[in-house]
């Protein structure tokens, strides 16, 4: 069955209908959400990774972000920035994944995840010399325990903020906090990074 | 990129006064960019995905088998139970059967016996009355043998 859309608009000032066939609107909803998937899934695929540590673990959570936006893209309702909307459902998955192994905890799943060391060897040179490099990669060392250490929440906070740059008040709406409850997370976590930094935990 | 660092200065100066630990999350939010930006380029490899269905096809049906296993084991249980419960059926009835042949026999054996019994009950009383009046006379005969001295005293007394 094809239907046919028709613009309002044009229909309102008076203009020519110019028919829009089903298959139209189809393709040009999905060339819509590639664009999305195109603008954001890097930046998904970065928070999933550093909250999680395991790249295939994160490359995984990624691909089911987007499949269930894809699913869910006609109730998207604009409320709120695609990001927004797509970062909550990364949120949630990553949440169902650590529920899931907490009940499966009979099986011995191979995790991927890379030690603390092993992440922070992840840092571009740059124009530092040797000394810098090395204190820089420690310090990076010491915010990955730190970061390791916090809970789920703070953990979850943290990362939007200082990863990937997120204002507080989105960071409340993605989380569904309120900006104040995200504020004590930020401290807290903040709090746990000063006292790793300076050796004192 | 430098923008992207200025700003994320920019956010850090206003939340944290300490700049060891700004440096520490700038150098933390580089590093982690750079592990992304490598993780999300590098060519996929299929042979995990593979390894994965496998290892799911190896669970399902080591399940399936476990599932079988103890659903025959549960078979046979009953199975089991139900040939033991007829053998006991079938003994039980044999054992009835015997006891109700028995019971049936009985009475004609028992009214023979009433039959005859007092017939051997009157022999064997007749019995015994013989064997005691061959007691007696047998002792009455010795009796008097024995006193048979004294007799004769008197006897002689008598006389005297």
């Amino acid at each position: 069955m094809r239907r046919v859309v028709t613009s309002t608009k044009s229909m309102a000032a008076g203009t020519a209908v110019k028919p829009m066939t089903a298959d139209a609107a189809e393709e040009l909803v999905a060339r819509e959400f590639a664009s999305i998937v195109d603008s954001h899934r890097p930046q998904i695929f970065r928070f999933l990774l550093a909250s999680l540590r395991d790249v295939d673990l994160a490359e995984t959570l990624t691909q089911e972000c987007f499949l269930k936006a894809h699913r869910n893209w006609k109730h998207f309702r604009g409320d709120s920035s695609a990001m927004t909307w797509l970062m909550r459902i990364a949120i949630n998955l990553q949440k169902d994944h650590w529920r899931n192994r907490r009940l499966q905890f009979w099986r011995h799943t191979q995790t991927n995840a890379v030690s603390v060391d092993e992440a922070s060897d992840w840092l571009p040179n740059g124009e530092r010399s040797a000394e810098q490099q090395i204190l820089a990669r420690e310090q990076v060392a010491q915010v990955w325990k730190a970061v390791e250490g916090l809970s789920a929440r703070q953990r979850t906070v943290f990362l939007l903020r200082y990863v990937d740059e997120q204002e507080l008040s989105e960071i409340a709406r993605v989380t569904g906090l309120s900006e104040g409850t995200v504020k004590a997370h930020l401290s807290r976590a903040l709090g746990r990074v000063r006292a790793e930094l300076r050796g004192t935990r | 990129m430098s923008g992207r660092n200025n700003l994320v200065g920019k956010i850090l100066a206003e939340e944290i006064d300490d700049p060891i630990v700004a440096g520490a999350l700038k150098h933390f939010k580089t590093s982690v960019d750079a592990w992304s930006e490598a993780a999300y380029s590098r060519p996929r490899a299929a042979e995990r995905t593979a390894r994965r269905t496998w290892r799911l096809a190896a669970t399902w049906a080591l399940g399936c088998l476990l599932a079988a296993g103890s659903l025959a084991g549960t078979l046979f249980e009953h199975h089991q139970q139900q040939e033991a419960a007829r053998i006991a059926a079938i003994k039980a009835a044999e054992q009835k059967a015997a006891l109700e042949h028995k019971t049936s026999a009985q009475p004609v054996t028992a009214a023979i016996v009433t039959r005859r019994q007092p017939a051997a009950v009157k022999r064997a009383a007749n019995e015994n009355e013989d064997l005691l009046a061959t007691v007696d006379s047998d002792v009455s005969r010795q009796v008097p043998a024995a006193m048979e001295p004294l007799a004769q005293m008197m006897e002689s007394n008598g006389t005297n």
